[in-house]
């Protein structure tokens, strides 16, 4: 353990912390960008500092430096304190945290390539390779693609006598097709919207093959200029897998933050229909949905070893056959509501930020009602509405609008014709509780989002979503349009 | 903090190390310590300090470039960076589109030409935690008295942007105050919210967006069901900037250049009503921010819409070489797919008041805030989002009830071909993007497609 981590932890139980954690990260990160067959960015970079949370008279205060002298490290122990200081004037009960064992130990992501070790010209080669294709493709428009790799060593420690350290590598890759017409403008993505993501190594570009895919979805891209729209009524749709994830995400990791639930993010991000009386008696979903938090999922990028303030990574889960069990939860929030443990959901997007709850990787466990092709064969009627476009749901997390790059109609069990700008709306449960059908684990994947937002600053967070297309009936589609 | 002296030296210093070892090299400084006090349930929920230093250069050689990041900025820092870059750049083919460095304005046709007003308040600066804790236990104090929940944000602080690069030995430099409040307040069935961005602390007034979001919140109590469908709505001046941010990236040359804006080809066209004007003003005096663009380059005033005629874009030096045009100062750091992006926007407004919108409305909906705006339809501008914290009928000149809230489907061209009038534009803070000086409007034919729970 990094001595400057005791170091801060002492200064701040001198200035009177009750309790008091540090954070000392030190990130690696690259990230590439293609556009035609250029590389139109390539940023390369380090970051270092130090967050210290205290905790005096019942208050929180956090304070944080990128330098990391000792001057300015004792500074940043000053500030915490007297930051908790103010806050403590203004509490109505001081705040106590539900209990944790302490750790000492250290904790590493699974990987089989380090990212950092291989070739930035074969990184640069795969994307350029798949632009080759795309732009081969007549009426393509645009070529873009990616990859973004970080390698991030945190060392925590708390007044407790926790000490943790924890090497995290993730990785991420997409591609994307554009085509243009007078009054359309359409992409395809490859493997999902705004790519994939993993906590793993350079394997995972290996495995999504980015290049064989490119072909297919410069073609989709075209073909979506002069497909059919969505029509507007309801029906039932199926969701590959990656859109259901997205789904997972707004309707169900959202509202199941116990901050939300307990008003304390209304004013940015919202509150939540989850609201603590209906834990264990809302029948959130039908019974073919089981919804879990899982924190230990190997390879999932919301994984990782222990949270940010130290608490052992768990599987929590959140809906049982359908009943609202469980929340995301933290030390704080889990006290509150009279939890035995966190459910170890905190976590910051670097050293300079307090942590704040946020989504581990929560997923709809994979049913038994076969794969997508036996589902869409059982499917008389309906769409099959694949990669997410756009996405939006209200402050409670009741109403939700979602837009899909593709659809196909089902016809009697068969995929039909593919549609363009699909979409569907509905109210949460009314929407879970509408599903008849997950597919089985065949058609299982961890999707990554690298990027959701929560907190005031904005803090980007990466999160996890495990899913196989499931069928919802009986949908209100095709309302954006109207 | 760090000031701009302490930012020059770190330029100065990898200016002098990348010296022989490349074409050239470009350095920005970023730092801010805004810190952030957060309330909730009438009680103080987070509290933080940051110190924050972004160190980031862009070095060119053999006709290629590359940018590092770090937040080291100590000599050895500086030196590890440029090393770094100069042993992963030995990899990357050249660029054709690269374009040579140039020199940057001095610091005397910054203040020459823009007479900008100072955006550096000492006192906002100064404030220390327990002045903002002050003005929170204030704002609760008056959502209390009603017996309502407070949650919100006080931030304050000040953020430095410098940038400095090899073809001279000046930088520019921009400090400025910032602080920003929010505000929302509870009762069991409905809420109400307001917020303010300002570089100067008499430009914030806590105790008035707190008494906003209280009226809003008590006004909107036993909210009642509505109908969907298309009503004349009066949408508050963060509504608006909530919904135009989305049409902002439309006039950026590059977006043209990739055929994605929704303006494609419609330069000299009219596009929206006759009584739409839209400038790029970083000077303008409600304006907060930089000066200058992501490569140093001073910003230029831009007329993008003038009576409803797209009249130009703004372009970065990469779309103006493209597009045989000049460069505005709207350029990103490069490299970049973005291109530019248009940073001060003025919406000007009209000579109403949101009253007098009231007063002359038989039957519509007046809007608070809008909430998750999401694009649906890149071609025609659809938007999708719902309404939040504050949401009324109004019927016969005045305001009936607060209703529940309400998904929109809208499309932005159509939104601003249907504007009825306009209050006063001033600065507005709003979730979706960057604060601009915006109006309250009234327009007609808004399209509201589905109502919620609450």
């Amino acid at each position: 353990m990094d001595e400057r981590v005791l170091r801060v932890l002492d200064i701040a139980q001198n200035l009177g912390a009750d309790y008091a954690d540090a954070r000392l990260i030190t990130k690696e990160f690259e990230e590439i960008e293609t556009k035609g067959l250029e590389v139109s960015a390539i940023n390369r970079g380090r970051s270092e500092g130090i967050g210290i949370r205290v905790l005096v008279k019942g208050g929180w205060g956090f304070a944080s430096t990128s330098d990391l002298s000792r001057d300015s490290i004792e500074m940043a122990a000053r500030r915490a304190t007297a930051v908790a200081m103010a806050s403590s004037g203004i509490m109505k009960k001081p705040i106590k945290l539900a209990p944790e064992p302490v750790y000492n130990c250290f904790w590493e992501s699974p990987y089989k390539i380090d990212p950092f070790k291989v070739n930035l010209e074969d990184k640069i080669s795969v994307l350029t390779e798949s632009a080759k294709t795309i732009l081969a493709v007549k009426g393509v428009s645009l070529a873009m693609g990616h990859m973004a790799f970080v390698k991030e060593m945190k060392e925590f420690a708390s007044t407790e006598g926790s000490r943790i350290t924890q090497l995290l590598i993730r990785s991420g890759c997409g591609i994307e097709a554009n085509a243009t017409s007078d009054s359309e403008r359409q992409r395809r993505s490859y493997p999902k919207h705004v790519g994939q993501y993993e906590l793993a190594g350079y394997e995972m570009v290996q495995k999504w093959d980015l290049p064989a895919n490119a072909q297919r979805i410069a073609e989709e891209a075209v073909a979506l200029l002069d497909a059919p729209q969505c029509p507007q009524g309801h029906t039932d749709v199926i969701l590959g897998s990656s859109q259901l994830g997205l789904q997972i995400h707004e309707s169900c990791g959202h509202p199941s933050e116990l901050d939300r639930a307990l008003g304390q993010e209304i004013n940015f991000a919202g509150a939540s229909f989850l609201t603590p009386e209906k834990l264990g008696k809302l029948q959130y979903g039908s019974h073919k949905v089981n919804l879990v938090a899982d924190a230990t999922a190997p390879g999932a990028l919301g994984s990782f070893g222990y949270d940010d303030e130290g608490v052992q990574a768990q599987k929590v889960y959140l809906v049982k056959n359908g009943l609202f069990t469980g929340y995301l939860s933290s030390r704080d929030t889990a006290n509150i509501i009279g939890l035995e443990r966190s459910g170890g959901c905190m976590r910051a997007n670097s050293w300079g930020y307090a942590p704040i709850i946020r989504m581990t990787n929560i997923s709809v466990e994979p049913g038994n009602d076969g794969n997508l092709e036996s589902l869409i064969a059982d499917t008389k009627d309906g769409i099959y509405m694949e990669t997410n476009k756009s996405w939006s749901i209200d402050s409670m997390r009741y109403n939700f609008q979602f837009s899909t790059e593709i659809g196909w109609e089902i016809k009697d069990g068969k995929r039909g014709r593919m549609l363009k700008n699909p979409s569907y709306s509905g109210i949460t449960p009314e929407f879970w509780n509408s599903c008849d059908a997950v597919c089985d684990a065949s058609e299982f994947v961890y999707w990554g989002e690298p990027n959701c937002g929560k907190g005031q600053p904005m803090q980007l967070m990466w999160t996890g979503h495990g899913a196989s297309p499931a069928r919802f009936k009986n949908v209100q589609v095709g309302i954006a349009r109207k | 903090m760090i000031q701009e002296t302490d930012a020059k030296k770190i330029i100065d210093q990898a200016r002098n190390y990348a010296q022989g070892k490349c074409q050239s090299i470009e350095i920005t400084v970023n730092a801010n310590n805004v810190a952030t006090s957060r309330f909730a349930n009438n009680e103080m929920t987070q509290n933080q300090a940051p110190e924050v230093l972004d160190l980031s250069i862009r070095v060119i050689k053999d006709g290629k470039q590359i940018r590092l990041s770090g937040d080291d900025s100590s000599e050895a820092g500086v030196k590890k960076l440029i090393d770094s870059a100069l042993e992963s750049i030995k990899v990357l083919k050249p660029d054709e589109e690269l374009l040579p460095l140039e020199i940057l304005a001095s610091a005397e046709d910054f203040e020459k030409e823009s007479e900008m007003a100072s955006r550096i308040d000492e006192e906002a600066m100064a404030m220390s935690a327990q002045d903002r804790a002050n003005q929170i236990k204030m704002m609760i104090q008056i959502a209390s008295s009603e017996g309502l929940s407070a949650a919100g944000v006080y931030a304050s602080g000040s953020t430095l942007q410098a940038i400095g690069n090899s073809q001279g030995d000046g930088i520019v430099c921009h400090q400025e105050s910032s602080l920003e409040s929010s505000i929302t307040v509870s009762t069991p069935d409905s809420s109400g919210w307001a917020k303010m961005v300002a570089s100067q602390l008499r430009q914030l007034d806590a105790h008035a967006l707190a008494d906003r979001a209280t009226t809003k919140a008590k006004l909107s109590r036993a909210p009642h069901d509505i109908d969907p469908g298309r009503y004349t709505v009066i949408l508050e001046p963060s509504a608006v900037l909530d919904l135009v941010t989305f049409l902002w990236g439309d006039f950026a040359a590059t977006s043209h250049l990739d055929k994605q804006s929704c303006l494609l080809g419609k330069e000299g066209e009219r596009v929206f009503g006759t009584n739409i004007n839209i400038l790029d003003d970083a000077y303008d005096d409600m304006q907060i921010g930089a000066p200058f663009d992501g490569e140093g380059k001073q910003r230029q005033k831009v007329q993008l819409v003038k009576d409803g005629v797209f009249k130009n874009m703004v372009y970065g030096r990469k779309a103006a070489k493209k597009m045989n045009h000049k460069p505005t100062g709207h350029g990103v750091t490069e490299p970049s797919s973005m291109g530019e992006h248009p940073m001060n926007l003025v919406l000007e407004g009209g000579t109403d008041s949101l009253g007098k919108m009231i007063e002359s409305t038989q039957k519509g909906i007046l809007l608070t805030r809008v909430w998750y705006v999401r694009l649906v339809d890149p071609a025609r501008k659809i938007v999708t989002g719902i309404t939040r914290d504050g949401t009324f009928l109004v019927e016969g000149g005045a305001i009936k009830h607060g209703v529940k809230n309400l998904r929109f489907n809208v499309s932005l061209l159509d939104l601003l071909n249907n504007v009825e009038s306009m209050t006063l534009s001033n600065l507005t803070a709003g979730e979706e993007g960057f604060p601009a000086v915006v109006p309250g409007m009234k327009v007609r034919d808004f399209n509201f497609t589905e109502m919620t729970k609450f």
